[in-house]
């Protein structure tokens, strides 16, 4: 099942997909144009991933890493679908993200990789814009990169993991106004999903709604104000985000 | 006198009280020494640590910022994230992991956030800050800032916080306040929030020009340099002035299960 938190008619509820539309807690079926749609699950602790493919790694001039390249987010950098991103008006390169993004379930410690799809509750999308100006040497990609507001959106739908028979072999794609620019699959991560529960469960216990931003894929490329980008994850769904400018 | 407000083990709301000068905390018109409370973690947001903001850290590394891999020196504050599974209240061990011999000690000053933040200028900061608590932002040491230090900065148990927040109009110049770092009892740190490269409005005017503070946040001011290392069945005691003292005793991790020992 697909899953979503929305605000329709000023109330906020949880709904569900039903035949390409939006079914409301209290039984309204709705049109996706017609709601405003949050993140669809409240991210605890945010895990991404940096350079976990080894496309994308080759791409930035970098070997991929012998272990995993993790950084954590707040909460402040998440908007949901149809939401709008900041571009500041003094940078030159600001590229999306897409990712598939893996919601932990329940709360674990040392996960072996056998089991770590039982601590998996579902997926959804997210786009990790990053503005390469503020990139600096010290923690990178630092905060001022990839924990802007309004630089991650995620979703729309969370999808449960039994409906994605191999999230490992799923097409990625990214389009900037309608037009494709990144094309890859999640059976090019570096470190597999499995793995990666397995690594960060081993110094840190994982809780329910702890996501996991898996990485991206070659052919990240700049974004304009006024830019629609969809980043589109087979089977999971298109998130659509608009680039706005400061003042907008 | 310090107004305070503070968590208690099993009870869900929050108490206010009063720090007397020998040191008890009246709550309610009761007097109660600290070390008699359960003390809990006062806050529940999201806690960001900020590196290299005392002159002294930043000048140890300042000879490496022209050479690979750090290029030139941060012009941005550095932060990090300690995410929820670090947070212990004073009291509470922390696990030292198997195959690691010490762990670093860092004394921060987190400044706790009141209201939503964001793109906060300098004179106005003051409003936005709820009061002040203390921090032991534990590392497993790491010579390189290069990538971010996950492994060894967010692990369970590693940001004992508390014992409370004082309330901001308490406290008569947070950019001016001595930090004790003691072991076993012995003094192994001293230094003061003088040394801060960027003061604390500043900081938060930088860090919210792009990034939302929520009430419940905190922003550590930064760790100051010569970190002390503690192994295990030290005792580790932080203290600020103005602000408290937490304590905390290293544990091997073997006996430490939720925040607490077997």
């Amino acid at each position: 099942m697909k899953r979503a938190r929305v605000s329709f008619g000023g109330l906020i509820q949880d709904a569900i997909e039903v035949d390409g539309k939006v079914k409301l807690n209290d039984g309204r079926m709705v049109e996706e144009a017609d709601v405003v749609w949050l993140p669809p699950v409240k991210p605890q602790t945010v895990f991404t991933l940096g350079l976990n493919y080894a496309d994308h790694a080759a791409e930035l001039s970098f070997d991929a890493p012998k272990e995993p390249l993790v950084f954590l987010k707040g909460p402040n950098t998440f908007i949901g679908h149809r939401g709008h991103t900041v571009r500041p008006s003094d940078v030159t390169f600001m590229h999306y993200e897409c990712e598939l993004a893996v919601v932990i379930g329940k709360t674990g410690k040392n996960i072996k990789k056998e089991d770590a799809y039982d601590y998996v509750s579902g997926y959804t999308i997210a786009n990790d814009y990053a503005i390469r100006d503020y990139l600096e040497n010290y923690y990178r990609p630092n905060l001022r990169v990839k924990n802007r507001d309004t630089c991650t959106p995620i979703g729309p739908w969370f999808v449960d993991k039994e409906d994605i028979a191999d999230p490992m072999n799923l097409t990625l794609r990214t389009y900037i106004n309608g037009e494709i620019k990144q094309e890859g699959t999640t059976a090019d991560m570096v470190f597999g999903i499995p793995e990666l529960i397995e690594y960060l469960s081993s110094f840190m216990t994982l809780n329910e709604n702890d996501l996991i931003l898996t990485g991206t894929p070659k052919g990240s490329v700049d974004t304009k104000v006024g830019d629609e980008v969809i980043t589109e994850v087979e089977g999971i769904g298109k998130l659509v985000n608009t680039i706005v400018g400061e003042n907008d | 006198m310090q107004k305070v407000t503070l968590k208690l083990r099993g009870i869900e709301q929050v108490l206010e009280g009063e720090v007397n000068e020998q040191g008890t905390v009246e709550i309610q018109g009761i007097d109660y020494e600290l070390d008699a409370l359960p003390v809990d973690v006062p806050v529940n947001g999201t806690i960001y640590g900020t590196l290299l903001n005392y002159q002294g850290a930043f000048e140890v590394l300042e000879p490496a910022m022209k050479e690979a891999p750090y290029k030139n020196p941060p012009k941005a504050p550095v932060l990090y994230i300690k995410p929820k599974n670090t947070f212990i209240s004073s009291g509470k061990p922390i696990p030292l992991p198997e195959q690691v011999e010490a762990l670093e000690i860092g004394a921060a000053l987190g400044i706790v956030i009141g209201k939503t933040a964001t793109k906060v200028s300098e004179k106005d900061v003051q409003e936005y800050i709820a009061g002040y608590t203390v921090v032991n932002d534990v590392s497993i040491p790491h010579e390189s800032v290069h990538r971010p230090a996950v492994k060894e900065k967010a692990r369970d148990g590693f940001c004992p916080i508390g014992p409370w927040i004082v309330s901001r109009d308490s406290v008569d110049n947070a950019n001016d306040l001595r930090i004790t770092v003691s072991i076993n009892g012995e003094v192994n740190q001293e230094n003061t929030t003088k040394n801060l490269i960027r003061s604390v409005e500043k900081l938060i005017a930088d860090v919210t020009d792009y990034m939302t503070l929520y009430k419940g946040d905190v922003l550590l001011v930064g760790v100051p340099e010569n970190a002390p290392l503690a192994k295990a069945n030290d005792l580790v005691t932080v203290e600020i002035e103005q602000i408290g003292k937490i304590e905390n005793r290293v544990m091997s991790e073997q006996d430490v299960i939720g925040g607490d020992t077997v």
